[in-house]
């Protein structure tokens, strides 16, 4: 396998292929910054140009773009409160803080170092284990689904531990609102109130603009004099080196972000977006305070900006094994492998292990890359983004969200539907309704829902059909899961109002 | 006099012949748009971009995939009924979709007469598939396996769809009871396979030929056997008189003039004598078909009768 490294190298570190690396790089980044283009869209809008390539180029092109398309996300939800792909949702609870602070830059820096050590967690994995890893993919059937989806339910006792109740009510709209269309198990049509065009369902990204953003633009309009452009941004000598060894320090959070955004991305059906929210409850959950999430922490960033990354190499760990797609981004590259007449599973290791191995380390190259790249243009934005007043910055970002929630699914309805899941949403935040459980319910409705009810029909061949659920070890694993992450944040408050009676 | 008689001829003749081919010239002069239903990275998203370069160098202009998926490819359907009818969108579309789709959802925001196919290009036999080292070796096998444990789980794409109904279609003619479970998607079905979640697939003649060291096909559902499964038997061979599947075509909004809907079915007929089309789409495991305007009306005719009559059996009918 080193020799095949090496011979990988020696395709990448050529002119040509380095200049294509940093062009998908710069592609992805613009992409991801802006809410509506995720990263599925942008690879398979490129898939087009890499027709003329050959498989190898293709493939290390549409490589980069992925991998900066994730980490883009972060921008957006840095500087204006709106993930700009589902995976960087979890970004937007300490990174938008951080930026009113007047400490935007600081926080892109974090995400960048974040971003670029969770890629190379995720590509090592690819490259040393990928074929054990593969079968974690195989073990995960539709109860294992159904529990993860209820363990990523509970995760909003620690999103919302301020108020736990409006946090499962936002969980419940957000489940409530995921369940409109057609039904995936049995095709029934639900809720469209007869309109044809809702058969689709509601994107999840068309809700993430109207929820983040709507409220946001609405707020800067409404409470113009607390104006973010105006909070001091301080220019900081030495901040790259600082912020650089702040993030190293914590190595158990950006090894443990890592590692669950690697085996999220090897479960077929789940991706960043779940990934960035397991890794930010597992963070304040281990953190010793748990309190301060939210206000702007690093460590809130570091996790979830290391986790979507590490899913990127995660994703392509089953579809080079196995032939199945970890993250939705995986499916283009399947089918961009399909037309090339290069079908995943051992053959690909063995026979075409020039053009797999050049790919593997072209990502490795690529996240390297992204640690300039990412620097330079995260901190040129940031600086246009601070700069410019309101009532231009306003406007803009508004024009962007008709732009994006229209892109998606090049459907004018779903701009219809933005717009009014952004009033709602603004409704819901003077309710002091958080985005972030309404969101989670959109993304594990479905999920969770199939899960149900497939499990419930692989029941019919017990005796009885409940017991599918408990009579799996996996299942158990995450019931266990469930528990607690449901009850920590109780339990934690318990024990804090103990140590506190005992030093009194 | 004369002279001046045949000058005024002639020039009324070559305005005349200069309009014929303007107007020949007229479609196409501007990219095409070709509308996929599903999402990227799909089956009918590899088989349009399997055509869309020989479709562009074949009617001259670039041809543009776009995506507008949603409902199991309605919402992409429903807009193709209000789409401007000049022949520069086409939608990618699928049988039996678009035939059960509005039988049993009430209203899916299109009519199965008013969607225009210019040409059915291939069609995906359903196969009967279980995991490569299953006990199971044949479709005896099966049915034997499905009598001694009733609710023998069946995974497949969709719900209504050629998989859903072939698996109650096939169970009627066997005489089993069979639980079908719906994946969003035929790849999303086959991990099930693999990690023991369902017994055995009601799948498409694709997922075999994309998994052939992992997945078992027991028989094809289809009048001849599939090209890139040469060793597979069909239903009829085994006596099963069972023949199902997705017929993937091209249509055009409803009220687009018929001198560009034959510009466009020969286009489509034109890709598909491409030899290095025909190797691709049946080394993925699709059978090529050849259904110009007419034979599709022919086609979905035939099988709206088929699905109608199924519905009404198993009492999901809506009109």
């Amino acid at each position: 396998m080193i020799e095949a490294v090496i011979k990988a190298f020696g395709h990448i570190l050529t002119l040509k292929v380095l200049l294509m690396i940093l062009a998908g790089l710069f592609g992805g980044l613009i992409s991801g910054a802006l809410p509506g283009l995720t990263a599925t869209m942008a690879v398979a809008l490129l898939v087009p140009f890499t027709f003329s390539m050959d498989p190898t180029e293709g493939l290390i092109v549409l490589g980069a773009i992925y991998m900066a398309c994730i980490y883009g996300g972060a921008f957006s939800a840095i500087l204006v409160n709106t993930p700009g792909t589902p995976s960087s949702i979890g970004t937007t609870f300490d990174g938008y803080p951080m930026a009113k602070k007047g400490e935007g830059e600081r926080a892109i820096l974090v995400a960048t170092y974040a971003s670029v050590y969770g890629g190379i967690v995720g590509v090592i994995f690819l490259l040393f284990l990928s074929p054990p890893l593969a079968n974690v993919a195989l073990r995960f059937g539709p109860p294992e689904y159904f529990w993860m989806a209820v363990f990523g339910i509970t995760i909003i006792s620690s999103l919302a531990s301020k108020n736990v109740l409006k946090g499962f009510l936002g969980g419940a709209i957000g489940l409530l609102i995921s369940t409109i269309g057609i039904a995936p198990i049995g095709g029934d049509v639900r809720f469209t109130a007869g309109f044809p065009q809702l058969q689709g369902g509601i994107e999840l990204i068309v809700a993430l603009i109207g929820f983040f953003c709507i409220p946001e633009v609405l707020t800067m309009i409404t409470e113009r004099d607390k104006t973010f452009h105006i909070a001091e941004t301080k220019h900081e000598k030495g901040i790259l080196v600082r912020t650089f060894m702040e993030v190293m320090k914590r190595q158990g959070n950006l090894l443990r972000s890592s590692i669950i955004g690697t085996i999220v991305g090897i479960l077929p059906g789940a991706g960043g977006s779940v990934a960035n929210l397991v890794a930010y409850n597992e963070a304040v959950r281990v953190s010793k305070t748990p309190e301060k999430f939210g206000t702007g922490v690093i460590d809130g960033i570091i996790a979830t900006e290391s986790s979507n990354n590490a899913v990127v190499g995660g994703g392509i760990i089953p579809l080079v094994t196995l032939g199945i797609p970890g993250a939705p981004p995986d499916a283009i590259l399947y089918g961009v492998l399909l037309i090339h007449g290069l079908r995943p599973g051992p053959e690909l290791f063995s026979m075409h292990s020039d053009i797999i191995f050049t790919f593997i380390m072209s990502l490795f190259v690529a996240t390297i890359f992204m640690l300039p790249v990412g620097v330079i243009s995260g901190r040129l934005l940031h600086r246009t983004v601070v700069r410019i007043p309101i009532r231009f910055l306003a406007p803009a970002i508004f024009f962007l969200t008709i732009i994006g929630s229209y892109s998606i699914r090049n459907n004018v309805t779903d701009v219809f539907i933005m717009l009014t899941l952004g009033v709602l949403g603004y409704v819901l935040k003077r309710l002091e309704f958080h985005p972030g459980p309404i969101t989670l319910g959109l993304i594990l409705g479905p999920i969770g829902e199939m899960g149900f009810v497939q499990a419930l029909l692989m029941g019919q061949m017990l005796p009885n059909k409940w017991m599918i659920f408990f009579n799996r070890p996996l299942s158990w694993v995450l019931i266990v899961l469930s528990v607690v992450s449901l009850c920590w944040p109780l339990l934690i408050r318990q024990f804090a109002k103990g140590w506190k009676i005992k030093e009194m | 006099m004369k002279s001046a008689k045949w000058i005024v001829l002639l020039t009324v003749f070559a305005l005349l012949v200069s309009f014929q081919t303007a107007a020949w010239a007229k479609f196409p002069e501007k990219p095409l748009t070709y509308v996929i239903c599903f999402n990227p990275g799909g089956e009918s998203d590899i088989t349009a971009r399997i055509q869309q370069k020989p479709l562009e160098k074949i009617i001259g202009v670039p041809v543009v995939i776009v995506y507008k998926t949603g409902g199991g490819g309605a919402v992409g359907w429903s807009e193709m009924m209000r789409a401007t009818p000049d022949g520069y969108t086409v939608y990618g579309t699928n049988l039996p979709h678009t035939i059960v789709q509005p039988m049993t959802r009430g209203n899916a925001g299109y009519e199965t007469e008013k969607v225009d196919n210019i040409y059915f290009f291939e069609f995906t036999p359903n196969i009967l598939a279980v995991k490569a080292d299953s006990p199971i070796k044949t479709v005896q096998e099966f049915v034997d396996f499905a009598k001694k444990n009733p609710g023998a789980t069946v995974g497949g794409s969709g719900e209504p769809s050629a998989n859903s109904l072939g698996t109650a279609a096939f169970a009627k003619l066997t005489g089993t009871k069979l639980t079908y479970i719906s994946f969003t998607g035929s790849g999303a079905a086959v991990p099930a396979l693999l990690g023991g979640h369902v017994v055995a697939l009601m799948t498409y003649t694709s997922m075999a030929a994309e998994y052939p060291d992992k997945i078992r096909p027991l028989a094809v559902a289809a009048e001849k056997r599939a090209k890139a499964l040469p060793d597979v038997p069909t239903f009829k061979e085994l006596g099963f008189e069972y023949v199902e599947g997705a017929f993937r075509g091209v249509a055009v909004p409803p009220g687009t003039p018929g001198d560009v809907k034959k510009i466009l079915e020969q286009a489509f007929a034109k890709v598909n004598q491409d030899p290095e089309v025909i190797k691709k789409m049946e080394d993925l495991g699709f059978i090529m078909e050849d259904y110009g305007e007419d034979a599709s009306r022919t086609l979905v005719k035939k099988w709206t009768v088929y699905y109608g009559n199924l519905l009404k059996e198993l009492g999901l009918l809506k009109k």
